[in-house]
């Protein structure tokens, strides 16, 4: 039997995060496998009654500190090295999420001990630990074998269903006292909610998406007019808001919106993660990119590879013919 | 104030990636490599902070395939100093090049203390791990990643930096300094130089080359790729083929079936 399977409950503002039940999913498996104990890392301030929700674990680490309220990585690094160091453990699954991002490569380069990022699956393979990663934007797969213990996985979006993870049944609980650094180097202040848009994105039945294929500023206005006919409202990806072509209530993404129209047009967008995780549950994906291996293609019920530049007058206009704008009504 | 911006090459997602013979591994031929994204980002912060403080922004990397034009590039937009390391491991090992990486900044003359440490948050190789909280980690400098946006108090000795979370919520940190920021997007966006200002800056700037610290075959691996292979998530989207009327007139079917239009 090899060392106990460790999963980080990510809490944020006293909820779970769903990606914690995907690694709940994952750790299930590698524990039964192996033989070894399943234990959830709860780290919080006054966090206690979150740990009742971790029941597919076998217990739960609960570390409690005024000090731990926010999740800050240094600071969680503080207080879970040593824990790490003392236990016998054979895989510490971290979310990375925007939440935890940078918790798991502290760890494994204080301890040395192997790391691997964007893990959408693991297994043991004749008792030594594998990983499957998600690498380049999605477009290449990674088998990785790692070589010592305990090993840190980087747990991807995706992994396994959040319902797999779940559990009504409640878990022990081991309190474990720890002593962060009183005087933290980094320190959280505040909150900064975000600026009400002119829209709200996750009520729009029609969304239509512009990624770094747009180009330029100026050929917004095409899947403005896209949007316009069809009733619907342009989003987009990181890539865009980044270049200031749309505000940042538009974003749609792991660190943006989260939506689900009836139909999303990707357009020019390749499908990173990052994106995909904001748009795959939508009803109607119809993806346009010049690039035919393009990972927005897994995601998309329909395809088409052309330029968007190109496609979008032909487009608007075939759909003006068909049903005309609510304006001209 | 001194700004230390670390540049790393990656393969250019936008192009079609192929395997090597080997199974294991990218094939290089053909493959255009690129600076990470949101290294650019993090150039561009560093630049908007020297716009904002003053100070000194000099940018590293390791030697790969096509570093010069950006470090070039780097001087022409305003970059003080670029750094190359030459001879470091190559391949996927992120954390391998963050030890390089910290090992020169902390011991390379000038280098020492860097009061602000700027690295991109993530690149789409970061394998076995992330630069910034790397090189944080064997610095033992604080670290704060996913940053948007950054500045500095007047005495120097704090720096305040914006962090996002899900749902476009953000939070704002105060960090002492020095210190090491993973930067995911700067205040605006990178700021475009012509080619013609590059090759001014291949003129009038030197690249400063130092060999690495650390010999490549005295690492010790803690992972390694048995295999790659092009991703295939999941059944693919039914693609649609023609002119771009003709595919136009089949979306429009869709979208009437579906009611959608």
């Amino acid at each position: 039997m090899t060392g106990n399977i460790w999963v980080l409950a990510e809490q944020w503002r006293g909820r779970i995060s769903e990606i914690t039940y995907e690694g709940l999913a994952l750790g299930r498996e590698l524990a039964d496998q192996s033989g070894a104990r399943l234990e959830a890392v709860l780290v919080g301030h006054n966090v206690r009654a979150l740990a009742d929700t971790l029941g597919r674990a076998d217990s739960v680490l609960c570390l409690d500190h005024p000090l731990l309220a926010e999740p800050v990585a240094s600071v969680y690094v503080d207080v879970l090295a040593p824990l790490l160091a003392e236990r016998k453990l054979a895989a510490f699954l971290i979310p990375l999420t925007n939440v935890s991002l940078g918790i798991g490569s502290w760890l494994a380069g204080q301890l040395r001990v192997p790391a691997v990022n964007f893990c959408k699956d693991a297994r043991f393979v004749d008792g030594r630990l594998q990983a499957r990663c998600v690498l380049y934007g999605g477009k290449i797969e990674a088998e990785v074998a790692v070589c010592g213990e305990p090993a840190i996985l980087g747990i991807w979006p995706g992994a396994r269903p959040p319902e797999k993870g779940r559990s009504a049944q409640p878990p022990a609980i081991e309190q474990v006292t720890v002593f962060p650094d009183q005087t933290p180097s980094v320190r959280f202040r505040r909150y900064v909610e975000p600026a009400r848009g002119d829209t709200d994105l996750r009520q729009q039945e029609i969304l239509v998406g512009v990624g770094r294929g747009i180009r330029n500023k100026e050929n917004m206005a095409l899947a403005e007019n896209l949007a316009g006919v069809l009733g619907g409202v342009v989003c987009g990806s990181r890539s865009v808001v980044d270049q200031g072509w749309l505000p940042l209530s538009r974003r749609v993404g792991k660190s943006g919106l989260t939506v689900k129209p009836k139909l999303y047009f990707a357009l020019g967008i390749s499908g990173a993660p990052e994106h995909v995780q904001g748009m795959r549950k939508s009803g109607c994906v119809i993806a346009v990119n010049t690039d035919p291996q393009a990972p927005i293609f897994d995601v998309a019920h329909y395809g088409i590879v052309g330029d968007v530049i190109e496609l979008l007058p032909a487009l608007t206009r075939a759909i003006r013919a068909r049903k005309p704008p609510a304006d001209d009504a | 104030m001194k700004i230390l911006v670390v540049l790393k090459m990656a393969p250019d997602v936008v192009e079609e990636l192929d395997i090597a013979p080997s199974g294991t591994a990218l094939d290089p031929r053909g493959q255009r490599m690129v600076v990470s994204e949101s290294d650019e980002h993090a150039l561009e912060e560093a630049l908007i902070l020297k716009e904002r403080h003053g100070g000194k922004v000099t940018v590293l990397a390791l030697d790969a395939p096509d570093v010069d034009e950006v470090l070039f590039a780097a001087l022409a937009k305003g970059a003080d100093r670029a750094i190359k390391i030459k001879g470091a491991a190559k391949g996927l090992a992120t954390s391998v090049a963050a030890d390089t990486l910290a090992q020169v900044i902390g011991s390379e003359l000038g280098l020492t203390p860097a009061d602000l440490i700027l690295c991109g948050v993530q690149a789409v190789d970061d394998l076995d791990g992330l630069i910034a909280p790397l090189i944080a980690c064997q610095l033992g400098l604080p670290f704060l990643g996913i940053v948007t946006g950054l500045w500095v108090d007047a005495p120097g000795s704090r720096a305040f930096a914006i962090k996002e979370y899900p749902g476009g919520v953000r939070g704002e940190f105060e960090v002492a300094i020095p210190a090491v920021f993973g930067i995911q997007a700067a205040e605006r966006p990178p700021r475009y130089i012509p080619v013609a200002k590059v090759r001014a800056a291949m003129k009038s700037h030197a690249i400063e080359c130092i060999p690495a610290p650390l010999p490549v075959n005295a690492v010790t691996p803690l992972i390694q790729v048995l295999a790659m292979r092009k991703a295939t998530l999941a059944p693919r989207a039914e693609i649609l083929e023609g002119s771009p009327d003709g595919v136009s007139a089949r979306v429009c079917e869709i979208l009437a079936g579906r009611d959608l239009i």
